[in-house]
């Protein structure tokens, strides 16, 4: 795959996800409901944080390279809680 | 108090963790080593450079076993502008032969090896269990951690915290305090494929001889740095991104690296070369001003998780800070032990190891480096300042003649809005820390 082809999910298919059946990422979309600033939404080296046309944000867990990025740059007390994945799940990176 | 399950636990099989665990279990402890992922290193992740000499007492002769892709023997420090860029290169064969400086490895390998040696010398591996908190005693004292297994508390003597750079545990214990976005770099990075012969012949390098380039003034307008390793049929390119710039510059992490990419004097590097993993990872950017307290009665905290990171521009460490830490708590923890006293008192031959050797030595010495090395200055006019510098002394203008050097510096400087005073109050914080 070349650079300039290469799609966001196609990118994200290159790294092991071993997903665990609960979200270890919770968002509160009260809290983000006034956000304008929204750091995660840019931030966030997998993208798993997406404005909505209604103001909100949608999340997915799933592709979460668990890097701590979305709690640390937010503003907002309470917006994100984050915890790891349950052992053995989440992101596997590759052994040669 | 009851007798605990284990004399050690140690959280997390990283290198802090693994040298922990190799100390404290070949001294005839016993150790549990907890590992969230799947395998030791499944979770960790770096630019690509480790400096593992600190291994020698540890491991002698361990260039014969470690998984290592090439070994540094050519050092780069690039500054780029859009168009230009200035690159001072440093090689020598002694770093290509024992005992080596630098090496470039995949952490999922390394950390691998180095848990390896923790489980030849009895610790046990558990991998699969995430630490969900501590266990503390009525007056405080941490004896052990809870883990998501079924029946997952495990208690000890001492707990060694090696949980990486978000350390939930550190926090729990008190000793962080709320983690402050300015104090941490988001790295991204793509590994890509390219075949052994295309490398050697585009960084002029053989056999497993291998090149570091650092680069500056290659992430737009987002404060951070740039960095491109050459593996043995591999190359790591990526970029450090300071967070409160990345989010207020509204430029997302993949699109840096892109323009990195993209780079006239990068582009050809990694032309053709097709993407095999993106990842990334979080590191604690600020040394000494982030460090949280690192002992606290029943444990010890070491690696990412206590900051020890060295990102001090042309410096760049942290796996053999993290190396370093790990033993030095594991010998605290023999120590305290054997004393009978793991109390922050008794714990303190931690502190003091880290005090009289590199660990906090470097540390202190380069304390105002990471803020210097990511201010708007160094980062966003001091590039193109001495880049334009040199293409004026090199270009030919002819029938000109040539201007003087110190003519040249006095109107790039002003060109580029740099003030007099401020230049060489950077000037002077560089000399003093990297002097």
């Amino acid at each position: 795959m070349s650079d300039s082809t290469i799609s966001f999910q196609e990118r994200m298919a290159t790294a092991e996800f071993r997903v665990h059946h609960d979200a270890h990422i919770v968002v509160d979309g009260k809290v983000c409901a006034d956000c304008s600033t929204r750091e995660c939404v840019v931030a966030c080296p997998a993208s798993l944080f997406v404005p909505t046309s209604d103001g909100g944000i949608v999340f997915n867990y799933e592709q979460c390279f668990e890097c701590g990025t979305c709690y640390i740059v937010c503003n907002r007390e309470g917006a994100i809680s984050w915890h790891y994945p349950e052992g053995g799940h989440g992101v596997v990176f590759r052994r040669t | 108090m009851s007798q605990p399950d284990v004399d050690v636990v140690v959280v997390g099989g990283g290198p802090a963790g693994s040298c922990a665990a190799i100390v404290a279990a070949r001294a005839g402890l016993s150790v549990v080593l907890l590992e969230r992922g799947p395998f030791p290193g499944s979770k960790n992740m770096y630019g690509g450079v480790v400096y593992p000499r600190i291994l020698d007492e540890l491991i002698p002769n361990w260039w014969e076993e470690a998984p290592i892709q090439r070994w540094v023997t050519r050092r780069s420090t690039m500054m780029l502008t859009d168009t230009q860029a200035l690159t001072v290169d440093f090689r020598s064969e002694a770093w290509g032969k024992p005992p080596y400086n630098g090496a470039t490895a995949f952490r999922p390998d390394w950390d691998h090896w180095l848990a390896g040696y923790a489980e030849a010398a009895g610790a046990q591996l558990l991998t699969d269990t995430t630490v969900v908190g501590l266990i503390r005693d009525a007056k405080g004292a941490v004896v052990g951690v809870r883990t998501d297994r079924p029946d997952g508390d495990l208690t000890a003597r001492v707990v060694i915290a090696c949980d990486g750079v978000n350390s939930f545990l550190a926090k729990e214990a008190g000793l962080y305090e709320h983690a402050d976005a300015k104090h941490f770099t988001l790295g991204v990075k793509e590994t890509l494929s390219l075949p052994k012969e295309v490398i050697d012949e585009r960084f002029a390098v053989r056999d497993r001889h291998g090149v570091d380039i650092e680069i500056l003034g290659g992430t737009g307008k987002v404060n951070g740095g740039g960095f491109l390793y050459t593996g043995l049929d591999t190359l790591a390119v990526g970029v450090v991104l300071k967070l409160p710039k990345l989010a207020a510059q509204q430029q997302r992490p993949e699109q840096l690296v892109a323009g990195l990419k993209a780079h006239p004097a990068i582009a050809p590097l990694v032309q053709g070369a097709e993407l095999k993993e993106y990842s990334a990872h979080l590191i604690p950017e600020a040394g000494l001003t982030m460090m949280p307290k690192m002992t606290t009665s029943g444990m010890l905290v070491a690696g990412d998780a206590a900051a020890l990171c060295l990102a001090a521009g042309i410096w760049l460490e942290g796996v053999n800070f993290a190396m370093a830490s790990g033993m030095y708590a594991g010998e605290a923890a023999v120590e305290a032990v054997h004393a009978g006293d793991v109390s922050e008192n008794g714990l303190r031959g931690y502190q003091r190891r880290l005090s009289d050797t590199f660990v906090l030595k470097d540390h202190r010495k380069l304390r105002r480096a990471p803020e210097l090395v990511l201010s708007d200055r160094v980062q966003h006019l001091y590039p193109g300042m001495i880049a334009n510098v040199a293409e004026r002394m090199f270009h030919v203008d002819n029938p000109h003649p040539k201007p003087g050097v110190r003519r040249i510096l006095a109107q790039e400087r002003k060109k580029a809005g740099v003030r007099r005073r401020d230049l060489l109050r950077d000037g002077w914080t560089g000399f003093r820390s990297f002097g």
